[in-house]
């Protein structure tokens, strides 16, 4: 498999990972482990800056793990920006989630906010990767700005319904020039890999690992299927054939 | 734009009433079985009806609440500030009626008592008061959410009902979250369990999410009294205000919960009696009403205090509840200035924070602390 690289930085492994909704953090370090995730993803509003023991942060700190602060709870570009210089200050890390959703019902993203705090932050010098719906001309304006990657969704955060955007991701995959990433509503295995399949460049999961009944087991399960997707992408799938071959082709007679 | 004071103006309560008592085996059935839920679904899922799919509807909650809320409860601590008040309200200990010592705390004893609370793991707490407006008005608040802000993450109030303008100033000094319960959505009854006070205006009360809705409160958490009118219409009407508010205000969080009356004592000090209230909701009832409101709304918070005792709070985590206090003290200085005087209701479950999380743990949770960081809230 081919290294993904985003940024400054080279992954082996292309599944991410968030740290919410797990029963322990020891089980949470565990899982994320056994995922071989290389990048993991943490509010903000959830870890305590100011004090040295941080349960959350405290079973991060193995050395696969690449922090990704998110910016969760905030409502619009600008409590975006100021929650990321607090995050790369706290967490030493330019790499950022950016995630603007004010509906708090759905957690849907802004994209009017989201672009408007990514032109900022690229000028700031972070590595941003925004979540957004599956709007391919958004993805082309972020990439415009100037983020390290696109982050659209695959259905509502925490569904585990799948890839019902799958018709906009198939466009962004194939007009993005920078990485891809699906993020949100991966419930399965399955989902995993067949965002894989299509081409993306990773996903991002935590719900269907967290909430299991056994992170662990499920964790390993995600990892072989981003892998057993991404292999088949690199290999080169056997597309379903749309014709049928018609045993009187309507063109032979040019043939003649 | 309508709001919600011509919605409610549409409804009558004994029609509703009756609506709930109608609902059928096979309108529960409907309910449990669709994707996304109505108010009539939530009619039917509170009816004596739903009573035998209990097991179902807790099944539910419990893999709904998991899917949005992880396995974690998060915690937090009332830390009440006074017990002045000019209300009569029929249920209450701190009732201007009822002849006690008054005590609403000074800068220094607030800080005496955020020290008891923050070493108890605490870092969101909820400030309660009674209305007193001349001592503990608007200028109070602020000055003392102000002071509290260096020491939590997530500040809320519990207060009288205030304009927009003044929650606009306290949301300036870090408040993220007003509570505000309308006790009852009876309006003629409202009347006699609240006989005097700026309490008794049941409109202004009515018309406070909406403000706060304006205001931009980032959470706004409702609910009534469980103990003074029939619950399920009572319940109704709560759901029908949150389903209004979401559409309405939808960049706000919504959280609900649901006191049952406790025992309060009343008289003087001298010469005081405990006042019980009839049980008008069974442990059953209760966790069919928190299971209701699950499946009703994804999304809502849904909240439960130490009213209720160590048993149920013990099976309740796993069914559908977000937030839980934990050796709560509902008496102004209960922490650490005055620990013995009048709280404003007898606590059923005296258990320390520590306890409790250990009780969340052993359900296979997470008792989570901080959630909110406040530099997240403007000001």
């Amino acid at each position: 498999m081919k290294p993904l690289i985003i940024g400054d930085k080279t992954f082996g492994s292309r599944l991410f990972t968030g740290t919410g909704k797990f029963s322990s953090s020891q089980l949470m370090e565990e899982a994320l482990l056994a995922s071989g995730s290389e990048l993991v993803t943490v509010a903000l509003k959830r870890v305590d800056v100011n004090s040295n023991s941080d349960d959350i942060l405290k079973h991060l700190s193995h050395t696969q793990f690449n922090l990704l602060p998110n910016t969760s709870g905030v409502r619009n570009a600008k409590e975006a920006v100021f929650a990321a210089q607090l995050a790369r200050e706290a967490l030493e890390t330019n790499w950022l989630k950016l995630e603007i959703h004010p509906d708090p019902k759905y957690l849907l993203p802004d994209a009017i906010e989201t672009l408007n705090a990514a032109e900022e932050l690229v000028k700031l010098g972070f590595i941003v990767l925004p979540y957004i719906h599956a709007d391919p001309v958004l993805c082309k304006r972020l990439e415009e700005v100037g983020t390290a990657a696109v982050m659209p969704l695959g259905s509502a955060i925490g569904s585990n319904k799948g890839l019902r955007t799958r018709d906009f991701l198939e466009i962004i995959i194939e007009q993005s020039k920078i990485p891809v990433v699906v993020d949100a509503g991966i419930g399965a295995p399955s989902h995993a890999a067949e965002a894989m399949e299509m081409g993306a460049d990773a996903v991002l999961v935590n719900t269907a690992i967290a909430v299991s009944e056994n992170p662990v087991q499920m964790a390993k399960a995600f990892k072989m299927a981003v892998e057993a997707g991404r292999m088949a992408y690199e290999a080169k799938l056997a597309k379903p054939k749309n014709f049928a071959e018609a045993s009187s082709p309507l063109t032979a007679f040019l043939e003649d | 734009m309508k709001d919600f004071k011509n919605i409610f103006d549409s409804y009558n309560w004994d029609d509703v009433k009756q609506s709930i008592l109608a609902k059928t085996d096979a309108d529960v059935l409907q309910a449990l079985q669709k994707e996304r839920r109505t108010l009539e679904d939530f009619k039917a899922m509170i009816s004596s009806a739903a009573m035998p799919y209990l097991e179902q509807m807790a099944q539910l909650s419990n893999a709904l609440t998991q899917k949005r809320f992880g396995k974690t409860i998060q915690m937090y601590a009332p830390l009440y500030l006074s017990n002045e008040c000019q209300n009569i309200c029929t249920y209450c200990a701190f009732s201007y009626n009822n002849k006690i010592k008054r005590k609403t705390l000074s800068d220094n004893e607030i800080l005496r008592e955020v020290a008891v609370i923050k070493e108890m793991g605490y870092d969101h707490v909820l400030l309660v008061t009674g209305e007193a407006n001349q001592t503990v008005g608007v200028e109070y608040l602020r000055h003392a959410i102000k002071l509290i802000r260096p020491h939590f993450s997530n500040i809320s109030i519990e207060v009288q009902p205030l304009d927009k303008a003044d929650y606009e100033i306290l949301m300036d000094e870090g408040l993220h979250t007003v509570l505000v319960y309308q006790e009852t959505y009876h309006r003629e009854n409202y009347k006699i369990h609240h006989p005097k006070g700026r309490k008794s205006n049941f409109d202004y009360r009515l018309e406070t999410p909406d403000r706060l809705g304006q205001a931009g409160v980032y959470k706004i958490g409702l609910g009534v009294l469980i103990g003074l009118e029939d619950w399920r219409t009572d319940c109704f009407f709560t759901a029908a205000h949150l389903d209004y508010l979401e559409k309405t205000y939808w960049q706000t969080k919504y959280s609900i919960s649901f006191p049952r009356l406790r025992p309060i004592e009343v008289g003087t000090q001298e010469n005081s009696s405990m006042k019980s209230f009839t049980a008008f909701m069974s442990d059953k009832e209760l966790v069919q009403l928190i299971c209701a409101y699950r499946i009703f709304n994804e999304e809502v918070e849904l909240s439960i205090s130490t009213r209720e005792n160590e048993k149920f709070r013990n099976h309740i985590i796993k069914l559908g509840i977000t937030s839980m206090s934990a050796g709560s003290k509902t008496n102004p200085g209960g922490y650490a200035v005055e620990p013995q005087s009048l709280e404003q209701f007898e606590i059923s479950d005296e258990r320390s924070p520590k306890e409790i999380a250990a009780i969340i743990k052993q359900q296979g949770y997470e008792a989570v602390w901080k959630d909110w960081d406040r530099s997240l809230v403007n000001g």
